[in-house]
């Protein structure tokens, strides 16, 4: 159940979660203060996205554990944004105006959050229109605008661009700035390199659910210092 | 075959001709059978969705219970009902027995199973999509009750309507606790089955006739609200 517990800093400690003899993650050790964003990368399978859910306190680990702010309470001051957002069958507007009702705002205030959230991610103008027949990338905006929208302290963006056509992706991209700028830390998972490059301060790396490293991202794309990191940076720029 | 024939165009006269006894056992049952699918909704849904969402000892035998009364016999429910509203019955001091209100009882008795079983089946698979985005909003699965009910209110219309014809086509249970008295608790269904055990066709037929039609409008409205709602809301 989520608390007044802070969100930052996290900590994963001897983080392992198994699904049945499959290791999703093992013995991970993270921290993260939210000073600057930081990119998860790895392979498909690699465990980027349970890290997140780790992180996020979806996924209880099969072992070790997380703290947010010292504390095991799930904090309700974060928020995740899932590659594939399940946004409810009313409007743009009503699916922020939800988020907003969870977290105890009401009346005026929550809909005028919800306008100027949804206004932040360039969908004022559909603001009305039902969210589940939104394009793609339209959608994802409104899954930022509904994470956004209830201030968090962090934000986990699992993927935000895949799928996404380029403009689209690019949007999504400026959000991720926006939010930024507004003091909002970032974590997010992403395989577009180039995106991890802009996005990011740090990078974490993940194979077959270990950290081999976690290095400032000039570092990371010049010198990768895993040499599973350096077979991934090679084979996806040829 | 003629008398069959005529008594089609005799049931035909009376249902277009605005005959008074017909239309009042229309009347009645389309009142009976709405107010006991509305209470078999406020309750079948919420607990249906709750059953799909809770986690709570005993959850697996509640689950095959409640599948289990969706077959449940009408005449025992007629019966048991009957026998709570008798004079001699707990509830014998309200002398309902008889009258549209233990129509209603005996119907929502029978109807609540069906959309609790229903509504469990649909929520259940709808929270593999949402438990995920909920919980991450911080979202409780009480709290997912009412956000799933009403986010899958298109394809629940459907359990209602299941439920409202259940309750409309009930025959042996009516008949028990209604006692199929004229101008008081007659409907269509025990109407139908006195006036063919009487041998008067025509007002069985013409009766018949109504029933499918409000069927058949009932599920055509159905399938075009679900095909519009999935056009608008995706």
């Amino acid at each position: 159940m989520a608390s007044a517990t802070r969100s930052l800093p996290v900590e994963a400690r001897g983080v392992t979660v198994r699904y049945g003899a499959l290791a999703a993650l093992d013995d991970v050790d993270l921290t993260f203060d939210g000073s600057a964003p930081l990119a998860v990368l790895g392979a498909n399978g690699a465990g980027k996205s349970v890290l997140l859910r780790v992180l996020h306190g979806l996924v209880a680990p099969s072992e070790g554990g997380v703290t947010w702010s010292g504390a095991s309470t799930r904090p309700r001051d974060q928020a995740m944004v899932f590659q594939r957002p399940v946004l409810l069958r009313r409007s743009a507007l009503a699916n922020v105006e939800y988020a907003l009702a969870v977290h105890g705002v009401r009346g005026r205030e929550r809909r005028e959050r919800a306008a100027e959230a949804l206004a932040r991610v360039g969908l004022e103008k559909i603001a009305s229109r039902p969210a589940r027949v939104l394009s793609g990338g339209e959608q994802q905006r409104v899954a930022l605008a509904r994470a956004w929208a209830t201030r968090p302290r962090v934000v986990y963006l699992d993927e935000p661009t895949a799928s996404l056509d380029p403009s689209a992706a690019a949007e999504v991209e400026r959000v991720m700035g926006e939010m930024r700028s507004a003091g909002t830390a970032i974590v997010f998972t992403t395989h577009h390199l180039g995106f991890a490059r802009r996005a990011a301060a740090e990078v974490v790396f993940l194979d077959r659910g270990r950290v081999t490293e976690r290095t400032a991202v000039p570092d990371f794309f010049a010198r990768p210092r895993s040499p599973e990191a350096a077979a991934y940076l090679q084979g996806e720029l040829p | 075959m003629h008398d069959i024939g005529a008594s089609f165009v005799l049931a035909y006269h009376l249902a277009t001709g605005g005959d008074p006894e017909l239309w009042a056992i229309v009347e009645l049952s389309l009142a009976v059978s709405v107010s006991s699918a509305l209470l078999a909704c406020t309750l079948g849904l919420p607990l249906g969705a709750l059953v799909a969402l809770q986690q709570f000892p005993g959850r697996r035998a509640l689950i095959v219970a409640m599948n289990a009364l969706f077959g449940l016999p009408s005449v025992v429910v007629g019966l048991v009902v009957y026998l709570m509203l008798s004079r001699a019955g707990p509830l014998g001091s309200f002398g309902i027995l008889f009258t549209p209100p233990a129509i209603v009882i005996a119907q929502t008795v029978l109807v609540t199973p069906i959309v609790a079983a229903l509504a469990r089946q649909f929520v259940e698979d709808a929270w593999h999509e949402y438990r995920e985005q909920l919980t991450s909003l911080g979202v409780s699965a009480l709290r997912a009750v009412p956000t799933l009910l009403w986010d899958l209110r298109y394809s629940l219309l459907t359990v209602v309507l299941m439920g409202l014809g259940r309750a409309t086509s009930e025959v042996g249970a009516v008949m028990i606790v209604g006692g199929n008295v004229s101008g008081v608790t007659r409907v269509m269904t025990t109407a139908i089955a006195l006036e063919t055990e009487k041998g008067d066709l025509p007002l069985a037929l013409a009766l018949g006739v109504i029933l499918l039609a409000l069927v058949v409008a009932l599920n055509a409205a159905a399938s075009v609200l679900r095909d519009w709602s999935l056009a608008r809301h995706g």
